[in-house]
């Protein structure tokens, strides 16, 4: 055994760290499932596209919130920002909409990389007050600015272009699909790699304990302030990404409930899962477009209990609940052996 | 020869209450130094401002020569100065193995590329993770590394502790009550990782227990009310009869 295991280019200790980085089939399910989306609801593109923009969203809240532990009720600022830019850019000329994201993130992690200094200063408390204060904020400057924003009867004079000057957008959301559904894989590609490098390791011990993160050696502040950053880039990109697909941008984007929704989401889906986000976009979604055309009151009363439910009782979210029951599933059979 | 680590008149107060009164420390390459004295003396204050968690008043703080004195704790660990802490901090849901490779990437970042950094993952460094596994092995760690830390024994937790600083590489290392809560019957191992630490290692020893202090200690300070009573070998320490007054006598635990 042993003279075996020094041979072994890959030692067993190496092998499980390797299965934990490798795309598990779920994973490879997971996104062929929604290549498949676009054939098998060919009238729900739209909805199906706003769902991943919002994963995509709920990706970026899950960067600083399930990986680096920094709690926010501001994240809409960016999706704002990221929002308005690119319905903006489109006013002045620039109609492509891949620059329009390039051009919202660059904004929104502007943003993000400035305001930093100030959230991550303070504590828990403080770090809430102070995304909530600057969410409000941006909501307000926008809402005075109307003639630049157009308040809330939405921007004016935005111009659709080709996405790099070929792909239409059309009525039936069929590029738009296809785009969100492109840029969602790409920026998750980076993502699952930052979190899997040496990177994403400091970043989980940071969340697990900042006083040993700290005598081990890691800059905390740095690295925090660089993954907001990140987050916020993301955050942009996401906004700009629904301005893009639905033609509209208003006020909303900015909107407190944007931030609160999200943190449900995050939660509802399983943080710091990388696919938490992406879950809980379609059960909120989805429970929200289903349960509203029955009646208004019931979607938030469906809402309060979801949320008991899965804080309670799933308290890492359905992904992490999922979890739980396939683990109890292997425990069973192990159990019958031992 | 010229000190390891060195404390120059430091000094630090919260308001009018002196808690670090002119301490001047020493140790050389390779010493085995106890910091000894009741509680209240001013221990855990003293090893807050080496490792730079609190600023002191007053004074400096030296390592291999240089002046730390101002640097932020991460940089004080990058330069090769770790420690312990008394009560186990340790990253409950990382395995050991990835927590001993987090402090070796950590440690050799200057020698990766921002993509071995951030965007390859993590068993691409293999040499890193070969050498945390070789650093559990010398502590008896290795059966345990794939599990998450939450889950290892208390004293096995203990040695974790240890491996996390070592993984550092340091020059110097401050060992804060490493026997801490081990109970007697799991203390042997702790011992034997403690003589077995690399010779050319500075240590600082902070430890209550005082069979663990004379037996481990070729100098040992005995602090008081913030400020060195009495600084001398074991023997001299033994045979002090102000050191038996302020603590040997009255606290025999």
């Amino acid at each position: 055994m042993n003279a075996r295991g020094r041979t072994d280019p890959k030692p067993h200790y190496l092998l499980a760290l390797a299965a934990q980085e490798r795309w598990s089939r779920y994973e490879i399910a997971f996104w062929l499932a929604l290549i498949a989306v676009y054939f098998l609801f060919p009238d729900n593109l739209m909805l199906a596209a706003q769902i991943l923009i919002t994963g995509l969203f709920a990706v970026s809240l899950d960067l600083i919130l399930g990986y680096a532990g920094i709690v926010t009720l501001g994240h809409a600022a960016f999706f704002g920002l990221g929002a308005y830019t690119a319905g903006l850019l489109t006013t002045v000329g620039y109609t492509e909409p891949v620059l329009g994201l390039l051009a919202a993130g660059a904004v929104a992690g502007a943003f993000g990389y400035l305001t930093s200094f100030l959230v991550l200063r303070g504590r828990d408390m403080s770090r809430l007050m102070i995304t909530l204060g600057l969410g409000l904020l941006l909501h307000e400057l926008a809402n005075e600015a109307t003639n630049l924003t157009g308040g809330v009867d939405g921007l004016q004079g935005m111009v659709a272009g080709r996405v790099l000057g070929l792909f239409d957008f059309d009525l039936y959301g069929k590029t738009a699909y296809f785009y969100v559904l492109t840029v969602c894989f790409l920026i998750f590609a980076v993502v699952r790699a930052l979190m899997t490098a040496p990177y994403g390791l400091s970043l989980r011990s940071i969340r697990e304990n900042p006083q040993r993160a700290v005598a081990i050696g890691i800059p905390i502040r740095a690295r925090l302030t660089n993954i907001y950053t990140f987050a916020a880039v993301i955050a942009g990109i996401s906004g700009a990404l629904l301005t893009q697909t639905t033609q509209f941008v208003a006020l909303d984007v900015f909107s407190f409930e944007r931030s609160a929704d999200l943190l449900i989401i995050l939660l509802v889906g399983g943080t710091a899962t990388l696919y938490g986000g992406f879950i809980g976009a379609a059960v909120f979604l989805l429970a929200q477009n289903w349960l509203s055309t029955l009646n208004a009151q019931y979607w938030l009363f469906w809402l309060g209990i979801l949320l008991i439910v899965t804080t309670r009782y799933m308290r890492s979210g359905v992904l992490g609940g999922l979890k739980n029951l396939s683990h109890l599933a292997t425990r069973r059979r192990h159990g019958s052996r031992a | 020869m010229k000190p390891m680590l060195q404390t120059t008149d430091l000094c630090k107060s919260f308001g009018g209450l002196k808690v670090t009164q002119s301490v001047n420390l020493s140790l050389e390459a390779g010493a085995r130094h106890a910091l000894i004295g009741p509680n209240g003396a001013g221990k855990t204050t003293l090893i807050n401002q080496l490792t730079g968690v609190l600023r002191p008043s007053s004074g400096a703080i030296w390592l291999d020569g240089e002046d730390i004195t101002a640097l932020p704790p991460y940089k004080r660990a990058r330069r090769g100065l770790a420690r312990t802490f008394q009560i186990n901090s340790l990253f409950p849901h990382l395995t050991p193995l990835e927590a001993v490779t987090a402090v070796i990437c950590e440690r050799e970042q200057g020698n990766l590329s921002l993509l071995d950094r951030r965007f390859f993952k993590l068993t691409r460094r293999r040499k890193e993770i070969d050498e945390a596994h070789a650093l559990l092995e010398r502590l008896n760690l290795a059966d345990d590394c794939q599990r998450q830390t939450r889950e290892l024994a208390y004293g096995k937790q203990r040695l974790l502790e240890m491996a996390l600083a070592l993984a550092l590489r340091p020059k110097v290392l401050l060992l804060d009550e490493p026997a801490a809560g081990v109970p007697e019957g799991e203390s042997d191992e702790l011992l034997a990782v403690l003589a077995e630490l690399p010779q050319e290692i500075s240590i600082l020893l902070i430890e209550h227990d005082m069979s663990l202090v004379f037996r481990f200690a070729q100098r040992i300070t005995v602090l008081v009310s913030g400020a060195e009573l009495v600084s001398g070998t074991p023997a001299e320490i033994a045979g002090d009869p102000r050191v038996q007054e302020v603590y040997l006598g009255k606290h025999h635990d």
